[in-house]
């Protein structure tokens, strides 16, 4: 990534989000969104396959796809929105891809993806704290995003 | 004339915020801070009145004599950059020599126009330079892709028509966006984030004026109200 002013990187932390937990594409995740239906709001949840996930701070933002009585349904969230409530992450997957679109192309058996074993390593997928941690350890090394 | 008041500021780069409820705002990271008033332009003296503001502090020894000379005078440290902003004599008694620009002037939600140099992008074809289709890829067409067409008649006029769109030098000019509103100040950083993007690179020093039009329109709604 090109150059970022430590200004704009400052203004961004703020607006990191740290109280999601680290999923990747391949998750199986509930998303907890706020929907404003007739002038009310209230928490919809949305469960389904994470097949993005674009990193990036406070600019990142997820892609969660779901079968809907045989239709497929996505969403694209930012990660820093506010309609984002709350990820549970509900199963890990094991995939090989970063980005899972070519389960756009598949359905039933073939669209399932196989379970993980094991944890996260850690709770690092927080980008932010990631970041820090890292650039405290090595300043060298700079950033990851 | 834009007889608004406005600030020095050096673009920074863009990011996104988000209102609560959930619209995504991209918005251009100004650098503003250290503003300050070098000196006034008088009718009497200059036969125009304008403020000139100098921005970012400059070390001593990189300035000439002449330029040491002026900020001494106003007593106030070296500035990299200096411009004057044309404005009506009320508003000159309002800044004095050597007072910093308040960013009061610029609330959220106040609207301003932002005045730099675009990217500079060449010479470049009619195709780019004006958004002209070119010529198709097939059919025939050969040595003509990315021509603009026809660009006259015969003998009458017998010559190109003044204006008449061609290729050339894109960018690298002064532009102004209008209308700007401003998203959030953050006045401990010195920092103006302002909705939409505005002309030049990353790092270009632009200017920043409350908006002429917005000016404007509270004039005539004023003249609107007296009658």
């Amino acid at each position: 990534m090109s150059y970022t002013s430590p200004t704009i990187e400052a203004i961004e932390r703020a607006h990191l989000r740290k109280d999601l937990p680290e999923f990747r594409a391949g998750d199986t995740v509930k998303v907890h969104a706020l929907i404003s239906e007739g002038g009310k709001e209230r928490v919809q949840i949305f469960e389904g396959v994470c097949i993005h996930r674009k990193r990036g701070g406070a600019r990142g933002s997820f892609t969660v796809r779901k079968m809907s009585h045989g239709v497929g349904v996505e969403r694209v969230w930012p990660e820093a929105s506010p309609l984002v409530v709350n990820v549970e992450l509900v199963n890990r997957g094991k995939v090989r891809r970063g980005k899972l679109y070519y389960l756009r192309g598949l359905r039933g058996n073939a669209a399932r993806i196989k379970t993980k074993l094991g944890a996260y390593a850690s709770t690092l997928a927080i980008d932010g704290a990631q970041t820090d941690a890292d650039s405290e350890a090595v300043p060298a090394e700079g950033a990851p995003e | 004339m834009n007889l608004q008041p406005g600030l020095i500021a050096k673009k920074l780069g863009m990011t996104q915020l988000f209102l609560p409820d959930g619209t995504r705002v991209p918005v251009t990271v100004l650098s503003v801070k250290g503003n300050t008033v070098t000196a006034h332009r008088t009718t009497e003296r200059d036969g125009y009145t304008a403020l000139q503001v100098g921005f970012e502090e400059q070390k001593a020894s990189r300035m000439t004599k002449a330029d040491l000379g002026r900020f001494g005078k106003a007593e106030i440290s070296p500035r990299k950059h200096v411009r004057e902003f044309r404005v009506s004599a009320d508003v000159l008694a309002n800044h004095p020599v050597g007072q910093d620009i308040s960013l009061d002037l610029f609330a959220e939600g106040a609207a301003v126009d932002v005045t730099g140099t675009s990217k500079g992008k060449g010479f470049q074809g009619v195709m780019k330079r004006h958004n002209m289709r070119g010529k198709p890829a097939t059919h025939g067409v050969h040595e003509y892709f990315r021509h603009g067409g026809s660009i006259g008649c015969r003998l009458t006029p017998g010559r190109v028509q003044k204006g008449k769109r061609m290729g050339g030098q894109m960018g690298n000019v002064r532009k102004t966006e209008q209308n700007l509103t401003i998203a959030k100040v953050l006045p401990e950083e010195g920092v103006l984030l302002v909705r939409g993007s505005i002309p030049g690179s990353n790092s270009s020093i632009v200017t920043l004026r409350l908006s002429h039009k917005a000016a404007l329109r509270a004039q005539h709604a004023a003249a609107r109200g007296k009658k």
